[in-house]
């Protein structure tokens, strides 16, 4: 008899393991190919984006001359402000390369730096004592000229199909020679708002704006959401409402995202009346979702806390109340943090809910408080994505880059946050 | 013959019970002359600590126990035996109103701690749990220090002034649990890194912190090895000195050596209360000596 089963068995067997080893290599080929892919999307992203993080610049030596600057009172704080700094930037351009003198030449020669450069130079002179000296800066170059210097324009086509004409180009080698022209680390990037030139544009803003949508919707729906869950969990009575709940509940989780966006275009901005494109709004409207993300996951921390530890507190003498908040909650907490974090990360990732409150406008300013107007990185991308320029192909991949790495270090916390407070009982 | 299974869906705390199924009692042979309906034995004591009188709980449509009278003297140690899903357990969880918390659980009766209605509805939970605790059959501490463990009690139900004299409870708790010279040096470390015996002892020290009149204990031991049991046996011994003991056990031998007075349930009805040592010696029930001497259960 034992004999027979020995042989059943061991017939068999083969079987058993080749079916094992199938399984283990479609596990293995699934994840080799999301590998591959997530490896490629990260190629594609990090080597169009690289280029974003550096700039080229030019070194111009500045006479910063009153009369060139067309301040002629000092202590006149409009003459500052409104002081022409871009002549300051051309006359020097105009110094260096003497032997150009048509109208027309000259006009090109102002364009190898950023048109928006004055910006820099009025910056430079909230020192007020540098007026009537001369100061040596780098300038940020045009894009077409940061081009050039990045190896994107095809040196090899002819003049009429090329964007940067011969006489340009001689300029940008004459500069790069004599090294005045260089790529340096692009401060920028990370300091600036947006901007309709490339060199000029920075996430800075839609960084903060992210940030301030964010606070707002981590500050609404941790709370409301935990509280919601125990109550839901621990007090509500099980019945036809409580289930009807639990199912809208579920169901929100997986209404698409621009539903969101109407409500608050419908609720907060035409009825309430609150102010277009501002953080508040849009925090208030990621609440609403990641509300569920978070309620559904406080739920399931809540339950996974064993009843025993309950059954030891209540038995104790210990109030409902007591039982959750001194035992259940704590355990739970992990959890719920885990939730939080990974709704919150969802959050920072979404783009069509705040574009229907406003929050795609073209904003410049840098946003510094809840209530002004503000962009977030998503839509940033979103927004640069559809600009032209070459400069922009590759500051949305770097803003990208950005929002990934925002994403992978929430991403860690949760992960670690979990590690850490993971309890065995 | 009714053949009673716990619902377990409804009651997780009894599961251990109702994953096995009861017997058919018809099929044992047993004396029919004698109906289990009705107990044997004495259920009055003197000098009364709770009184239950025709106890029936059930959870949704399904009856756990039927009827039940039973008496428990001041400071003395009763054990509850029976089969798997006779009802002792939730008997027993009815003492300090623990089945409150499973939903579709009625208890109807009457059931008193020295004359006070324990399921009045104008009772308050807390303070009765106080008056009445309880261990656990799975040893369940809470995930905090050895300290924290047993001054929660205490603290929640204000019993110490300071600091100085909270400590000196857990001291206490922790020496009567005996406990305390192997906890003395790790007061500050978690509970749960004790040893299964030793959680359980820490268990009980949480129990007497708060000075409770009567201690349920269900099944206390069957998650430990013969040594922690032995160890938490004595003790039982030494707080039956000031405490009022009742304890349900799938084990005959502890019954007999720890309990004074030994009930003998069956589907959900007492069939068998006395001495533990008549009952062990001279079971007037015939389904009580088919137990006790391993003919079925």
């Amino acid at each position: 008899m034992s004999r027979s089963t020995i042989d059943i068995v061991n017939r068999n067997l083969a079987k058993r393991y080749a079916k094992e080893k199938r399984f283990r290599l479609f596990g293995l080929v699934s994840i080799l190919a999301g590998l591959a892919a997530l490896c490629f999307l990260m190629v594609t992203i990090v080597s169009t984006g690289w280029g974003a993080f550096t700039q080229s610049y030019i070194q111009l030596t500045l006479d910063l001359d009153p009369e060139v600057l067309s301040i002629s009172d000092p202590q006149d704080d409009d003459q500052w402000s409104y002081a022409n700094y871009t002549g300051v930037i051309k006359k020097s351009l105009r110094e260096r390369f003497p032997d150009v003198t048509s109208r027309r030449d000259k006009k090109r020669l102002y364009r190898i730096v950023s048109p928006g450069a004055g910006y820099q130079v009025n910056q430079l002179m909230q020192d007020r004592s540098l007026l009537g000296q001369t100061v040596t800066v780098w300038l940020p170059a045009d894009d077409d000229v940061d081009s050039v210097i990045k190896g994107h324009i095809d040196r090899s086509l002819p003049e009429n199909e090329r964007r940067v004409s011969d006489k340009k180009l001689s300029l940008i080698d004459e500069l790069v020679n004599s090294g005045q022209l260089k790529r340096k680390f692009n401060n920028i990037f990370f300091t600036a708002g947006d901007s309709s030139e490339p060199e000029q544009a920075g996430i800075k803003g839609a960084m903060l704006g992210s940030f301030f949508t964010l606070i707002v919707a981590l500050l609404l729906s941790f709370p409301i959401g935990v509280a919601a869950a125990i109550y839901l969990e621990e007090f509500a009575p099980k019945n036809a409402w409580t289930d009807f709940i639990e199912v809208n509940i579920n169901n929100l989780a997986a209404v698409p995202s621009i539903v969101f966006g109407l409500l608050g275009l419908a609720v907060f901005l035409n009825w309430f009346g609150l102010p277009r494109s501002v953080p508040l709004v849009g925090g208030i409207v990621l609440t609403l979702m990641t509300l569920p993300t978070i309620i559904i996951s406080s739920r399931v921390a809540l339950k996974s806390v064993p009843p025993s530890i309950r059954e030891a507190a209540l038995g104790l003498g210990a109030s409902k109340m007591q039982t959750i908040f001194d035992h259940v909650l704590p355990l739970a907490l992990p959890g719920m943090l885990t939730g939080g974090i990974i709704g919150m990360a969802q959050a920072l990732g979404e783009t069509a809910p705040l574009l229907m409150i406003g929050m795609v406008a073209f904003i410049v300013d840098i946003p510094g408080s809840f209530t002004d107007p503000a962009t977030v990185l998503p839509v940033q991308i979103f927004l640069w994505s559809d600009s032209p320029e070459r400069a922009f192909v590759e500051r949305t991949s770097g803003a990208i880059m950005v929002l990934l790495m925002f994403l992978i270090l929430m991403n860690s916390i949760a992960v670690l946050l979990r590690k850490r407070f993971e309890r065995r009982w | 013959m009714t053949t009673m299974t716990v619902d377990s869906n409804t009651s997780p705390q009894s599961s251990q019970e109702a994953t096995q199924p009861v017997a058919d009692i018809s099929s044992n042979g047993l004396d029919s002359s004698r109906d289990y309906r009705q107990t044997v034995g004495k259920i009055e004591v003197a000098n009364t600590k709770m009184s239950m009188r025709d106890v029936n709980v059930s959870y949704g449509d399904k009856q756990a126990v039927f009827g039940v009278d039973l008496d428990i003297a001041k400071n003395e140690v009763i054990a509850m035996i029976g089969p798997s899903g006779c009802g002792k357990s939730t008997f027993l969880r009815c003492m300090n109103r623990m089945n409150d918390t499973i939903e579709g659980c009625v208890v109807s009766g009457s059931l008193k701690l020295d004359d006070q209605d324990i399921y009045d509805p104008k009772l308050d939970v807390v303070p009765l749990r106080a008056r009445v605790g309880m261990v656990f059959q799975k040893p369940n501490p809470f995930p905090k220090s050895i300290y924290d463990n047993v001054a929660y009690g205490p603290q929640i139900h204000g019993l110490a002034n300071s600091k100085v004299e909270l400590d000196e409870i857990v001291e206490n708790s922790l020496r009567k649990a005996g406990l305390w010279n192997e906890a003395k040096d790790r007061l500050d470390q978690p509970g749960t890194g004790l040893s299964g015996g030793q959680q359980q002892r820490l268990c009980i020290a949480r129990t007497i912190a708060v000075s409770p009149e009567v201690i349920l204990m269900d099944e206390p031991c069957s998650a430990l090895d013969p040594i922690a049991t032995a160890r938490i046996e004595e003790l039982i011994d030494e707080l039956s000195a000031n405490f009022t003991i009742a304890i349900v056990t799938h084990s005959m031998q502890q019954a007999a050596r720890v309990s004074h007075r030994t009930a003998y349930f069956h589907l959900g009805y007492l069939v068998e209360i006395g001495d533990t040592d008549d009952i062990f010696t001279n079971p007037k029930h015939r389904l009580t000596e088919d137990y006790i001497t391993g003919r079925f259960g």
